[in-house]
């Protein structure tokens, strides 16, 4: 188990996850996931469909919450060390220092500058200057700035689609948050579009700390430092993302990586 | 029967009872669709036929002006010797009658049947902005909490239980609630409570009386804001419901709250449909007869609502009086009673003698109606169109 592994830093994890037990309504789905995961870090969550990566995922930022049977039975998930689900946490500036992705790249059917901005907007920032000096910026972090640059106030809906998700992408970018959550962000797209957004985060790497649903164990194997297994709800195995890959300990991570596991 | 076919073609059909079975029910259920259309067409037609003559006209300006602009009034009819009838108003009727002399034979009086209908047309659109102003705040509020809101639960199904008896509920039973809600005993400021007030609260520089607001557009569109409302309800939320839940995550995942993201990334893209919902919702406002009969309508009045005698302002009143008493004029608009399509009909239908001229304004009335219903119907489906274009994802 993961929890057995040492840390391979002495820096304290910046996102702990500890014995978290998460259902919706009578159906659980996450079962004493224990987990750390370090500042800066790539940590790419693996696992068949329904084994609760991506509840864990949605449990970080706590959009899941939206969901109306979804309650945490048990356990902690903390940033700083700081109780996420405690009471007098504020789920919106949580949201603010935790971006997400999505797997569907759903820009609003707004401008692509509208877009970029939507998260500052929302925040209360009115000055036009400081508004565009901020979408420049995240569309350039998000390697989309010269594509769109002479028509940022066209509609968003008009991008391709790898465009679209680094629209997304840059969208989550534009509030600076610590952590980015990605949920499956290249299931929707060609090889191309999925090959920049892969460019796109190892340009990203160090600025801010990645966790990553992927279904595909290539993209994991190329993004990630770190790799979690899951399995039907329970972290089975947590390592260097070579380790996993190579040396599996678990009979079940291999069964998994050698695709002899749906 | 066919015979077995002879030759070896394998995917011949063989006529047996299940490909005849399936023939009978095609034709069973595309001669259903045939009678619905014609039904519909033939109610159009029908309207056409008899109503259009009576609005337009061959001569210049082609359409019966007096039918539009004119209050309903009773019509005289003047037969001579000859047989020849000419109709005239209860003013004009002395004057023919003197004009012909020895050759006047008999006249006839038509309730409501002469004049115009510019009552009844300003009372319905009075009537419907009232009733869907009320019912798009309380509807879209309501459908907006369910939607977005509200927790799957016993609650949430209990409001839905009773959307769905509301609009199961006789629009009679409407205007009789009506009747006892708002015009006997909604609340109002006065000076001094009414003989019947149920209870009043004073406060002071005015008093707050439970006495009703009387019969008029205003209890009327009230009424008729609840037999429209759970329309309004059920239509919101499904457009609410048909915007992807993918633009509320990524709005709140990127830090926005509840409302920001109903306001920014629901609402607009709902929009379309509510609106396109909230017209057909006035098309049914304007057509109910029950709800108005005890709450706002009259079968006949001589006045527009906001022609009232208000007491002549002194010669040297300020700017200031002159503002009030148009305030007061416009808002009086609301606590008249007035004349409103439907109950017109009604009326010109069922509460006069029939004869020609009583049937001719009757067709020209409900014409007038229907067309007035179709454009509102066609301009909901050109908004939709144009708001569709506009957001789409």
């Amino acid at each position: 188990m993961a929890a057995d592994t040492p840390a391979p830093t002495a820096a304290e994890p910046l996102i702990q996850v500890e014995k978290f037990n998460y259902a919706y309504g009578d159906n659980q789905v996450l079962f004493d996931v224990d987990l750390n995961m370090h500042s800066e870090d790539v940590m790419a969550l693996i696992g068949p469909s329904g084994c609760g990566k991506s509840t864990l995922l949605r449990s970080i930022n706590r959009i899941n919450d939206l969901v109306d049977s979804a309650r945490v039975v048990s356990g902690k998930i903390k940033i700083d060390g700081i109780d996420l689900y405690a009471p007098n946490v504020d789920v919106i500036s949580l949201r603010r220092n935790v971006g997400m992705v999505f797997q569907k790249y759903n820009p609003f059917p707004r401008s692509i500058f509208e877009n970029a901005v939507y998260g500052l907007r929302v925040a209360g920032i009115k000055d036009r200057h400081d508004l565009e000096e901020a979408a420049e910026r995240s569309l350039r972090s998000a390697a989309l700035w010269d594509e769109v640059k002479d028509r940022l106030h066209e509609v968003a809906t008009g991008l391709s689609g790898g465009q679209q998700q680094r629209l997304c992408i840059a969208r989550a970018i534009a509030l600076q948050p610590r952590i980015l959550l990605m949920d499956e962000p290249c299931a929707a797209l060609d090889p191309i579009a999925t090959a920049r957004i892969e460019e796109l985060i190892h340009q990203l790497r160090g600025q801010y700390t990645f966790v990553i649903v992927t279904h595909n164990m290539e993209q994991a194997k190329r993004i990630a430092d770190r790799t979690a297994f899951f399995y039907k709800g329970r972290l089975i195995e947590e390592d260097d993302t070579m380790n996993i890959f190579n040396h599996p300990r678990d009979p079940q991570t291999e069964a998994y990586i050698t695709g002899r596991l749906t | 029967m066919n015979p077995a076919p002879t030759n070896d073609n394998p995917f011949a059909g063989d006529n047996s009872g299940i490909q005849q079975r399936e023939t009978a029910a095609r034709w069973a259920l595309r001669v259903g669709s045939y009678i619905v259309v014609l039904i519909t067409l033939a109610i159009m037609l029908h309207i056409f036929v008899k109503g259009a003559p009576v609005v337009f006209q061959a001569k210049w300006p082609f359409v019966n002006t007096q039918f539009l602009t004119e209050l309903p009034a009773t019509l005289h009819v003047i037969e001579d010797q000859q047989g020849n009838h000419i109709e005239t108003d209860v003013n004009g009727a002395d004057a023919v009658k003197k004009k012909l002399g020895e050759d006047f034979r008999a006249e006839k009086t038509i309730s409501y049947s002469g004049g115009g209908i510019l009552g009844p047309i300003v009372g319905t659109a009075l009537l419907v902005v009232v009733s869907v102003g009320v019912a798009l705040f309380l509807g879209v509020a309501c459908a907006i909490y369910l939607s977005e809101y509200a927790k799957h639960g016993k609650f949430l199904e209990m409001v839905r239980l009773a959307i769905l008896n509301l609009a199961g509920v006789p629009s009679v039973v409407f205007g009789l609630f009506g009747l006892g809600a708002f015009v006997l005993t909604a609340p109002t400021f006065v000076d001094v409570p009414a003989e019947r007030s149920v209870f009043s609260i004073p406060l002071g520089f005015t008093t707050l009386s439970f006495e009703g607001w009387d019969t008029c557009v205003l209890s009327g569109g009230f009424t008729l804001a609840f037999v429209i409302l759970p329309v309004i309800i059920t239509a919101s939320e499904q457009c609410l419901q048909a915007v992807p839940q993918g633009f509320r995550e990524t709005s709140m995942a990127l830090g926005a709250t509840r409302w920001q993201t109903i306001r920014y990334s629901v609402l607009p893209f709902a929009t379309p449909g509510i609106l396109t919902s909230s017209i057909l919702g006035i098309a049914r406002a304007a057509g109910e007869t029950a709800p108005i009969m005890f709450t706002a309508a009259l079968a006949f009045k001589d006045k527009l609502p906001w022609q009232k005698d208000l007491p002549p302002l002194p010669a040297d009143a300020s700017i200031f009086a002159h503002w009030e008493q148009s305030v007061s004029r416009f808002l009086g608009i609301f606590t008249e009673s007035v004349q409103a399509l439907p109950y017109h009909i009604y009326t010109l239908a069922a509460k006069i003698p029939q004869n020609e001229y009583a049937e001719r304004a009757q067709y020209g009335s409900v014409f007038v109606f229907l067309v007035l219903v179709a454009s509102l119907a066609a301009s909901s489906v050109l908004l939709r169109k144009r708001l569709r274009a506009k957001y789409r994802w």
